[in-house]
């Protein structure tokens, strides 16, 4: 007779990472385009508005935290897209797992290759905007534990609107409102940090943030997706 | 049990049940709800009325660790190789069968193993599809339409394995819409007809 078997859940998260950077490997183009997207942006704005100091760094964590915001929730409705349509999902839900665990562990990995390469060439951006080296680090921090917010608002949305047809226009409705307190609080950090004032409540704030999405928005991704497949 | 598809009731009064050590074969015309019905049987789509026993009665989630899905779409990723593709699920399942290389080789697509899916043809990926029945070694497989773009001799590799699988004491159901079982001492067809649609 052929035994039960009970899979632990952490072998299956490394799975869903793993895999999932794999194939961020193979697909550049996907883990490029929203870093192109926000270096664009993020080097428009000097161009346009000319290269005096004291603008640029008055509008410099703004503008770099709305490019930051605008590329995560660029690649959002992509998140379960692909594992919709070529049937993964199915496999997802009967792995015989707790659901929302194993999303959260996919959104993750989106994460990994979408928010934290964007954290990573923020410094770069930062030079144009002529933000002291101190405050790199926060912006940094924000953006990382910013994006990671916006991942999972963003994977929410995605698993709401996947079943709908034109769902890209309905997750920006439903999303954008949710991320403004992420960017308000993100951008409000990163001023904060160079005007040489005291960060760590605004990174705080985000922290707790983060910790609040990763273990709740999963709780309504599962059901949400359950009912798109159904 | 009865089940609906928006307005459209699929299934109507049906009632089923696979037995370990059987193979039962749901026959019927497109539409008819085969593909419904082993639906309900993984837990994918809920019935608007009557209940599906699993295993004597377990939990949905326990229940699920001991079956398998083979749907009509087959969840291989194209920018990944054979091999990638199974031992991530083999992962996923914490599969305790066949090792990835050994599955490859017993449906004969271990010369494609490293070859991205993209490249595969539709009965290689079929196959490397179903070499996940092999790698996750549950009590019983939900296939549809597994012999989807399979030629005679791949058909009957996994007529073998399903052979194997059910003499072992597991239990299959299956949709093809249409498999003579003459030749298969432990198929038994179960013919849905035309849905009151």
């Amino acid at each position: 007779m052929v035994k039960p078997v009970s899979a632990p859940f952490g072998s299956a998260a490394i799975a869903i990472v793993h895999r999932e950077l794999l194939l961020a490997m193979r697909r550049v183009g996907d883990l490029t385009t929203p870093l192109v997207f926000f270096a664009v942006i993020c080097t428009l704005f000097p161009l346009a508005l000319g290269p005096s100091r004291e603008l640029l760094a008055i509008i410099g964590p703004g503008v770099v935290w709305v490019a930051a915001l605008l590329a995560q929730l660029l690649t959002a409705s992509s998140i379960f897209r692909q594992d919709f349509e070529d049937g993964a999902l199915e496999l997802y839900i009967l792995a015989g797992q707790p659901l929302a665990g194993l999303m959260a562990a996919r959104i993750v990995a989106y994460w990994l290759v979408t928010g934290l390469p964007l954290t990573l060439v923020s410094p770069l951006l930062a030079v144009t905007y002529q933000l002291p080296v101190a405050a790199v680090t926060t912006l940094m921090a924000s953006l990382a534990l910013g994006t990671l917010i916006l991942a999972f608002l963003g994977g929410l949305g995605a698993a709401l609107t996947l079943a709908a047809r034109q769902g890209n226009a309905l997750l920006s409705l439903l999303v954008v409102p949710l991320s403004l307190p992420v960017l308000i609080v993100g951008a409000r950090a990163v001023a904060l940090a160079a005007a040489q004032s005291d960060a760590s409540a605004a990174l705080k704030l985000l922290g707790a943030g983060a910790l609040l999405s990763i273990v709740l928005a999963p709780l309504a991704v599962g059901p949400a997706l359950r009912i798109a497949v159904d | 049990m009865c089940v609906e598809r928006g307005d459209i009731t699929v299934l109507d009064r049906v009632s089923l049940q696979v037995a370990a050590g059987e193979v039962v074969v749901l026959r019927g015309p497109n539409g008819s709800g085969k593909t419904t019905l082993l639906r309900v049987a993984a837990g994918l789509t809920m019935p608007v009325e009557g209940e599906v026993r699993r295993f004597g009665g377990t939990e949905v989630a326990v229940a699920q660790q001991r079956m398998l899905w083979c749907g009509h779409q087959t969840g291989l990723k194209d920018e990944l190789t054979a091999r990638e593709n199974l031992a991530w699920f083999r992962r996923l399942r914490a599969g305790a069968g066949l090792d990835v290389d050994a599955a490859l080789a017993h449906l004969q697509v271990a010369d494609c193993a490293d070859r991205p899916v993209a490249t595969l043809s539709a009965g290689q990926r079929r196959r490397t599809a179903l070499a996940r029945l092999l790698v996750a070694n549950v009590a019983v497989w939900l296939l549809d339409e597994p012999f989807t773009n399979l030629d005679d001799h791949s058909t009957a590799i996994v007529h073998n394995c399903i052979d194997a699988h059910v003499a072992s004491g597991g239990g299959c159901l299956l949709a093809a819409h249409q498999l003579s079982v003459d030749s298969h001492p432990r198929y038994r067809a179960v013919d849905i007809g035309v849905s009151h649609g």
